[in-house]
């Protein structure tokens, strides 16, 4: 196969199955699902091609000219890489709970649809060579998932389906006017490397500040960086699969990956640095890692508390991007996976708890650990990852944000860590004491999936986040392995900073 | 030297729908729809062909009876004639498919109101119209496109023969003589001033005489009034919203670009020594408010029809942006805005188009027009549902879309002179789009009540399905267009 059409075979191999399953019927659900694992594990073994390819220094690129000036470019880079597999990887795991998850419920092959365009996006914003291509599958992703937001059609779903378009689209305009006024600045910009800004004219700073401002308003939105993240907490009515995508792959993950691309490779982790961007992004990111724990606090809902403290984990990411220097780069670059698989655990273990016992809140969550102990040891496996407890993936990210900071010379960070560590305890350990340390009084609310057999519940729903767990385990016993996220985090640092400092 | 007139296109496509039109009047009421939809692949291939000789070779003359200007009557095809007649080739025909099923499957309901009767010549003469007027190279010959295409379109809005329909046709027909009345004076006192109607003749003798100076404002004003630019679009709504869907389509697609377009062509051709940047702007303002009534009043609407015909308003309210981003801007901007004004033209046109012909397929199924009435349709016509949806995405200017191309093409001319202002109607613009296509959209999750009606024949859905992907296709395939569009 022609290099090209690699990173285009990975965005068609969800679409395409994506559009026959609009065009099934109901109760075909067999061949539903055999068409969504076959795209899966397609795009699984392309990409690992091109993993071994990346390592090798090979180039894939897809490029076709929209009109004169404006390319469609899709490019397997390092960064696109680490952000393709987590993706490939993760919506492999959930289209499995999805499809355990929605069992019998109406309106599935129109779920499973937007659910492959939603991946689509995804891979498109992870692969886009430049910021048109990059906004083209951002609104995608947008249009993709306001039907999975609104799934279930209840007043409070079209409600938060509403507030969800609202938001997005109006991040969307924004990043339009920001791409477009670059773009009259600077023609098209690639993203390269170490940015492509850096030998504009001096008295373009001004304007270039503004862009600035404008792109990543655009991108904060999705990352929902405060104080536009009021869409997050809303859109939790989505079933339990969709808020998982949503929060460990697709939406947040787009808005905070654009941060990063925006930053490195547009204008350049150290032209951004001399034009006075960082400090204020930085101080934005805190400022959401700590009024997201602080909420995170205070919701009684169990998928309302992983929310907001998705809110404040995603921030990570962006603070990592604001800190300059190689070593906070790896934190927050490592910190885009990391977060992923935490937090697609803890979404499938609510979404368990809710489908199992018919339990949503953290005060109902009592003995749950007795009558569903595999959920509940990954869900506090992810858990502890969140709060940073060696040897877990958030253990590192939390490590290399630190140093990073130190390096950055903005101690300031580390007490804003400091604090969020405790917070992120403060919110997840009374949950985890519950699970497993208070008795059960009572029946549970509503008893959907009875224990049979051995298995606490069903085997496609308890799959998923037993081995997104273990990868939370892995990601941080196994950190200085190679081809770890953090060995790829390392070759993007490397990539992106012209003096090398290990 | 006769072989190769036969092979022309250009007399063909202004002959070829008055044959099959006349033809379908013979045969009688209803019929002719088969000739019909014949008629037009074969227009769009002599269309497509036009195309690709124009891009290819440049512009060519065209003398009717091989007697040349000053006496004969002469036709011009240059890249935007031809990109014109292309546009309207490509949307004509899935209409006509459309039409075919949508008439055969009134005739067989009580619920919905015929029209079949003469859509078929009346289409064919209004297809006629267009090209003549596309191709025409004097001011008197583009004013018989113009007067022959108001009278097709006033008797296409009437054809139900529904009291609401006859009478936003009579409103129609005063907007459209007036429309043309006022061209006509211009055209007299232009003849007057210089005894000379062709186009070419003109270009260099036009000055700035308070005469002329009239004509051009006479012209401008009536053009404007039949392209339903804000506050004279009064005539539209109910005409487009009212007709039998088919019609809506047409005429939404259509009819209103053929007089934008005459505009642009005099605007930018031989009135160009007297357009000032202050009518240029007063032109993009009157753009800008009809982008935000348009889409307000689309907000508001009730039903489905009077919805989608309220954001033409909108979105011909795009087109008038391009008077202030290339009148007096730099080539750079001007031939940006250029681009971008035309390929909204063609990519309205299908996604209207689209959206008219989806809407008409849920309104025959659900039996009533009313955007609240929508709750189940979704899940009996999801591809009517799905082709609305991706016109919504060409009408809301995102990627990858024809109207995002469009937008960005105006965005980016916008921005090259300096003109900010008008990058802000267009983002805002596109957010109302939204907020409209959505107020549809989401009544398809709304829970199903009990269904009550049929479905509709596959080839309506179809139809309104290869309109709407036309328009996003045009999205990632804009660059042969657009270099049409730099032709002559």
């Amino acid at each position: 196969m022609p290099d090209g059409l690699l990173p285009l075979g990975v965005v068609l191999s969800s679409f395409v199955p994506g559009l026959a399953i609009f065009f099934l019927a109901e109760a075909r659900h067999r061949l539903r699902s055999a068409l969504n694992l076959a795209g899966a594990l397609t795009k699984l073994a392309l990409i690992g091609v091109m993993l071994w390819g990346v390592l090798h220094d090979r180039d894939y690129v897809f490029s076709h000219t929209v009109l004169p000036g404006l390319d469609l470019v899709l490019r397997a880079d390092a960064l696109a890489m680490l952000f393709v597999s987590l993706s490939a990887a993760l919506w492999f795991f959930t289209t499995l709970y999805a499809i355990g998850y929605l069992e019998g419920s109406p309106q599935r092959s129109r779920f499973f649809g937007f659910f492959s365009l939603c991946v689509t996006a995804t891979m498109g914003i992870a692969m886009a060579g430049n910021l048109f291509s990059f906004f083209l599958f951002y609104e995608l992703l947008t249009l993709a998932t306001y039907p999975l937001v609104v799934h279930r059609g209840t007043e409070a779903a079209l409600r938060a389906g509403r507030i969800y378009l609202a938001y997005t689209l109006g991040g969307g305009a924004l990043l339009l006017v920001g791409t477009a006024w670059l773009y009259a600045l600077a023609g098209q910009v690639d993203f390269v490397a170490g940015g492509s800004l850096a030998g504009l004219p001096e008295e373009a700073a001004g304007r270039l500040r503004l862009v600035f401002l404008l792109l990543v308003a655009g991108l904060g939105v999705k990352a929902a960086l405060v104080p536009l993240h009021g869409w997050l907490p809303v859109a939790m009515v989505a079933p339990a699969p969709v808020s998982a995508l949503l929060h460990a792959v697709a939406v947040v993950k787009a808005g905070a990956f654009g941060i990063v691309r925006v930053v490195y490779e547009v204008y350049g982790v150290e032209f951004a640095q001399s034009l006075g961007l960082l400090v204020p992004l930085a101080a934005a990111a805190a400022l959401t890692i700590v009024w997201g724990s602080l909420r995170a606090l205070y919701q009684d809902d169990l998928k309302r508390r992983l929310a907001y403290s998705t809110v404040s984990q995603v921030a990570y990411i962006a603070l990592g991007a604001a800190l300059f220097g190689p070593v906070g780069t790896i934190g927050g670059v490592v910190h885009l996976v990391h977060q992923g698989v935490m937090k697609i655990t803890l979404f499938f273990c609510a979404g368990n708890y809710a489908e199992t016992l018919g339990v949503h809140r953290v005060d109902e969550l009592d003995g749950a650990g007795r009558r569903m102990p595999a959920t509940s040891v990954a869900f506090t496996v992810a858990a502890f990852g969140m709060i940073g407890l060696p040897p877990l993936a958030g253990f590192v990210s939390k490590w290399y944000l630190g140093l990073g900071a130190l390096e950055a010379q903005m101690p300031w960070v580390l007490a804003v860590l400091a604090a969020s560590s405790l917070l992120n305890a403060a919110y997840f350990l009374p949950v985890v004491h519950r699970l497993w340390f208070r008795p059960r009084a009572g029946p549970w609310p509503q008893e959907h999936i009875r224990a049979r057999g051995g298995w606490e519940t069903s085997r496609l729903l308890l799959v998923p986040p037993l081995a997104t767990a273990a990868a939370t385990l892995g990601f941080g016993l196994f950190a200085a392995g190679s081809a770890s996220p953090l060995d790829w985090a390392k070759l993007v640092a490397a990539r992106e900073y012209l003096q090398w400092v290990p | 030297m006769a072989t190769t007139e036969l092979a022309d296109p250009i007399p063909w496509l202004v002959l070829l729908p008055l044959a099959w039109a006349t033809a379908a009047f013979v045969l009688g009421p209803g019929r002719g729809g088969r000739l019909a939809v014949a008629g037009l692949a074969v227009q769009a291939a002599l269309a497509l062909a036009l195309a690709a000789e124009v891009l290819e070779a440049g512009p060519r003359r065209y003398a009717v009876g091989g007697w040349a200007a000053p006496l004969g009557i002469e036709l011009l095809a240059d890249g935007l004639a031809a990109f014109m007649l292309a546009t309207t080739a490509a949307v004509a025909l899935p209409v006509a498919v459309y039409a075919r099923g949508y008439f055969r499957a009134v005739s067989r309901s009580d619920a919905h109101p015929k029209g079949a009767t003469w859509f078929w010549p009346l289409t064919g003469y209004l297809v006629a119209a267009l090209d003549v007027l596309f191709l025409a190279a004097d001011l008197f010959n583009l004013y018989v496109g113009l007067e022959l295409l108001g009278l097709a379109a006033v008797g296409l809005t009437a054809l139900t023969g529904e009291r609401a329909a006859v009478a936003a046709a009579l409103r129609y027909l005063l907007a459209s003589l007036l429309g043309s009345g006022a061209y006509l004076m211009g055209v007299a006192l232009v003849y007057g001033a210089y005894g000379t109607v062709s186009l070419a003749t003109l270009a260099p003798l036009i000055e700035p005489l308070p005469a002329v100076a009239l004509a051009a404002g006479l012209m401008a004003a009536g053009l404007a009034l039949k392209t339903a630019l804000f506050p004279l679009h009064f005539w539209l709504p109910p005409a487009h919203g009212g007709a039998a869907s088919p019609v809506s389509a047409l005429l939404s697609a259509l009819v209103v670009k053929a007089s934008f377009y005459l505009l642009l062509r005099l605007w930018f051709g031989i009135y160009a020594p007297l357009t000032t940047a202050a009518a240029a702007q007063l032109l993009g303002a009157l753009g800008a408010a009809a982008v935000v009534w348009g889409s307000v009043q689309a907000l508001r609407q009730e039903r489905l029809k009077m919805l989608v015909a309220y954001s033409t308003v909108a979105q011909l309210g795009y087109l008038f942006l391009v008077f202030p981003l290339a009148t007096g801007t730099g080539p750079a901007a001007a031939a940006a805005a250029w681009g971008g004004a035309l390929l909204q033209v063609l990519a309205h046109g299908l996604a209207k188009a689209a959206m008219f012909a989806a809407a008409g397929a849920m309104v025959l199924a659900a039996g009533r027009d009313a955007v609240a009435g929508l709750g189940g349709v979704g899940a009996r016509l999801p591809l009517s549902l799905f082709a609305f949806a991706l016109a919504g995405v060409t009408l809301m200017g995102l990627p990858p879309s024809g109207g995002f191309t469009a937008k960005w093409l105006l965005l980016r001319a916008a921005l090259a002179s300096g003109q900010w202002w008008w990058a802000a109607v267009l983002v805002v613009g596109g957010l109302l789009a939204a907020a409209y296509v959505f107020r549809v959209l989401r009544q398809a999750f709304l829970p199903v009540e009990a269904a009550s009606t049929g479905g509709v024949p596959r080839s309506l859905e179809f139809a309104a399905l290869a309109l709407a992907l036309g328009g996003v296709l045009l999205g990632l395939f804009g660059e042969r267009p657009l270099a049409l569009l730099g032709v002559g």
